[in-house]
């Protein structure tokens, strides 16, 4: 399709612009606010600019899969809430909500940063379940980095409920935390033509050809990839893009440990 | 037996600690959000925009269509599953018909007005926050509107006429309890929303209408600020 | 007895009491009940003499007749384009509207223009159910070369382009770059990368501040302390 848009944005990337004042390799502000929700065990508002995202943590004691007896549950759900773009519908998810979904879901899962084992209550019966619950507000562009942080900033946020009788009282938190051994940073990578820029406004993420999430480990190690749209990659950039990630996700873990103090 | 104190200590025609913005999503055509005590909503407005699917469309007048949503973590215990279920599509019916009788959508023939209502948490009176949020929203976005809709639950615990429920006061197991939303045009005085579950006579009904009345001022005030707060006049922004 | 209950220029809202008695006549998104006069929308409030006026501050755009849109080819017809105005309603620009050569029946119609183009074009026509004819003869209008695209509310689209064109002219002068405005509030900017960035900047800060008196000042004194230029008063 020939969009003048594209044709536009290209012009301007390959003279070192983009449509607002940053860098190609610079986010916006970052600002989050942990404990916005009352009734969540663990809250954190995420703004990214504009973006702004809201995640909670619900803890629920459940009978474990009969293939992991001695592991707690870990669910992470993203929604395309309505309220934050015209493009956004209600009802069933859509292919690209659940694209998010999963793609906020492995960096958590692959990186161990929650002990599953540590989860459990009785082998075979009972164990913790955690459901990570992000729910999009404003969209301008770059909910998947938005919606990976605002995860685990609930997370560092989440208080494990009182039990009586068995079950969880919501109305009375414990003291203790869930703990997290590790801060898994999604950091996406957005190419158009030989050009790459990272935390894309909205009008620029629907221009990108291909965008790369790379989530990564204090280690330096990848914990999780997901390439999207359908542009396709060279190796050569692909090297690129995680350099560019691995730089950017050390900021952003700071920033995380930052704001927890 | 009697209802001597509130559970959180107020007195019985006192309202929580209401707090009001407008135009916190920017890329909505109009929003705002609006809490009571630990009840918060956000509401987003798109439209008038192009209707789809074809057949809703009224080709005498734009059209008005409410949603409410909790967000999964907002509900008083569990986790609620998220999308729509029963008791979200009756209050996004009730909601719509609340506000409609002070839109006037004759300007936009076939075309609809989005109102998206979203509440991260909740502790009772879900559905008036979404209405006092929904109504401010609309007038963020410019929708023509003969007055502001205010919301708020008014009901019985034991034996006492009660404002603004809290969840406590809903699960209140000493004494009958009933709730009330009420959703009021504030000039006209009429009512546009009225829903009760619970047991009540006809005589401490009307009276907690009356107190519901009352207290929509307060509610009025705030939503008038907000929206002022908004397109005020600032001075030397550099 | 009649009473006016606001004073000239102030924000009212939706329902808000602006006088009282037969003496005042409302106009604009003013509204009468019996003797009493109110708004239905939030807007900045002028009287003179007895006319009561509240201009709207916020909505959508509703297309008119003679305005001049900037919008984006959506879709290829039959014998036309269908054009999007970032409004409830599109616009349809005929093949017998877009240009003063005669074009053959089953000619390329991607040969004018394609899907993802902007245009600028004239209304000629709406109807009551909003059915909207564009044109794009007519000075000025027509395609546009690819541009940065801002979108602003239709309402502050007279004080971005100021009294006879003059905040526009101040803008145009102190960043070198060529800018067109649609009254639907889509606003066309090309020049140099970083120039086009601060227009895009100026403008965001007069939608945010249109309401407020002194705006001419005010961005003056923005575009001078970003460009480093001064600029000279009047025209």
């Amino acid at each position: 399709m020939n969009d003048t848009g594209k044709a536009y944005f290209l012009k301007i990337l390959n003279a070192g612009f983009r449509l607002d004042d940053r860098k190609s390799d610079e986010f916006r502000k970052l600002k989050i606010i942990r404990g916005c929700s009352k009734t969540a065990e663990g809250s954190a508002e995420l703004f990214l600019g504009e973006t702004h995202v809201i995640a909670g943590v619900k803890f629920s004691i459940e009978v474990p899969f009969p293939d992991t007896p001695d592991e707690g549950v870990l669910m992470v759900n993203v929604e395309q809430s309505p309220v934050a773009s015209p493009e956004f519908e209600e009802g069933p998810p859509t292919i690209e909500a659940i694209e998010l979904s999963r793609v906020v879901d492995r960096g958590l899962r692959e990186s161990k940063a929650i002990d599953l084992k540590g989860l459990c209550i009785t082998p075979g019966e009972k164990v913790w379940s955690v459901s990570v619950d992000i729910v999009t507000l404003n969209d301008d562009g770059n909910l998947l980095d938005a919606c990976g942080l605002a995860a685990l900033a609930a997370l560092q946020d989440a208080r494990f409920p009182k039990v009586v009788d068995g079950k969880p009282d919501y109305h009375e938190l414990t003291e203790e935390k869930l703990v997290l051994s590790e801060l898994p940073i999604p950091v996406t990578v957005y190419k158009y033509g030989e050009s790459l820029i990272i935390d894309p406004l909205h009008e620029e993420e629907v221009l990108a050809d291909a965008r790369l999430t790379v989530t990564t480990l204090s280690s330096g190690e990848i914990c999780a990839l997901q390439k999207g749209f359908d542009g396709t990659l060279s190796i050569d950039s692909i090297d690129k893009m995680i350099e560019l990630s691995l730089k950017k996700s050390k900021e952003l873990r700071s920033e995380l440990k930052k704001e927890l103090n | 037996m009697s209802y001597d104190k509130r559970v959180d200590g107020r007195g019985f025609d006192e309202l929580r600690k209401m707090e009001a913005k407008v135009g916190v999503i920017p890329r909505a055509d109009g929003s705002a959000y609006f809490s009571m005590g630990g009840t918060s909503a956000y509401a987003a407005v798109y439209g008038p925009r192009q209707t789809y699917p074809k057949f809703l469309q009224d080709p005498s007048k734009g059209v008005l269509r409410c949603h409410y949503a909790m967000m999964p973590f907002s509900g008083a215990g569990d986790r609620v599953r998220p999308g729509p279920n029963r008791r979200a599509k009756e209050i996004s019916l009730v909601t719509t018909n609340a506000l409609l009788p002070a839109i006037d959508l004759h300007e936009f023939p076939n075309a609809i007005v989005d109102v998206f209502i979203s509440l991260p948490e909740t502790d009772a009176g879900s559905r008036c926050a979404g209405i006092c949020a929904a109504s401010l929203a609309l007038a963020d976005a410019g929708i023509p509107m003969t007055e502001l809709v205010g919301a708020v639950a008014v009901g019985r615990v034991d034996d006492k006429v009660v404002v603004d429920l809290c969840y406590d006061e809903e699960a209140y197991e000493e004494g009958e309890v009933a709730d009330i939303p009420v959703a009021m045009l504030y000039n006209k005085g009429e009512i546009s929303l009225l829903q009760m579950d619970g047991k009540i006579s006809k005589d401490m009904l009307l009276e907690a209408l009356e107190r519901a009345k009352k207290a929509l001022t307060f509610i009025h005030d705030v939503q008038v600020k907000a929206l002022k707060e908004r397109f005020k006049q600032v001075e030397n922004i550099e | 007895m009649s009473e006016i209950k606001i004073k000239n220029k102030d924000i009212v809202v939706p329902g808000e009491e602006l006088a009282e008695g037969m003496d005042f006549i409302p106009s604009g998104a003013a509204y009468r009940v019996k003797d009493k006069i109110f708004s239905n929308r939030v807007g900045l409030v002028q009287v003179d003499g007895r006319i009561v006026k509240v201009i709207p501050l916020n909505g959508k755009y509703n297309p008119e007749r003679n305005d001049v849109v900037i919008g984006k080819i959506v879709d290829i017809l039959m014998s036309g384009w269908r054009i999007d105005l970032i409004s409830p309603y599109e616009g349809v620009l005929n093949i017998r509207d877009a240009s003063d050569r005669f074009i053959k029946k089953g000619e390329d119609l991607t040969r004018f223009f394609q899907i993802g183009d902007w245009i600028m074009a004239k209304v000629t026509n709406v109807t009551t159910q909003k059915l909207v004819d564009l044109t794009t003869k007519g000075y000025g209008l027509g395609k546009l070369e690819p541009g940065r695209i801002i979108k602003v509310s239709p309402y502050k689209v007279p004080r971005i382009i100021g009294k006879k064109g003059s905040m526009m002219r101040m803008i145009t002068k102190a960043t070198d770059c060529k800018i067109n405005v649609g009254q639907n509030g889509i606003i066309w900017i090309s020049g140099s990368p970083d120039q086009e960035i601060l227009v895009a900047k100026v403008i965001k800060l007069i939608e945010e501040e249109a309401h407020i008196s002194g705006l001419t000042a005010r961005i003056k004194e923005f575009l001078e302390k970003e460009t480093g230029k001064k600029i000279e008063e009047g025209d």
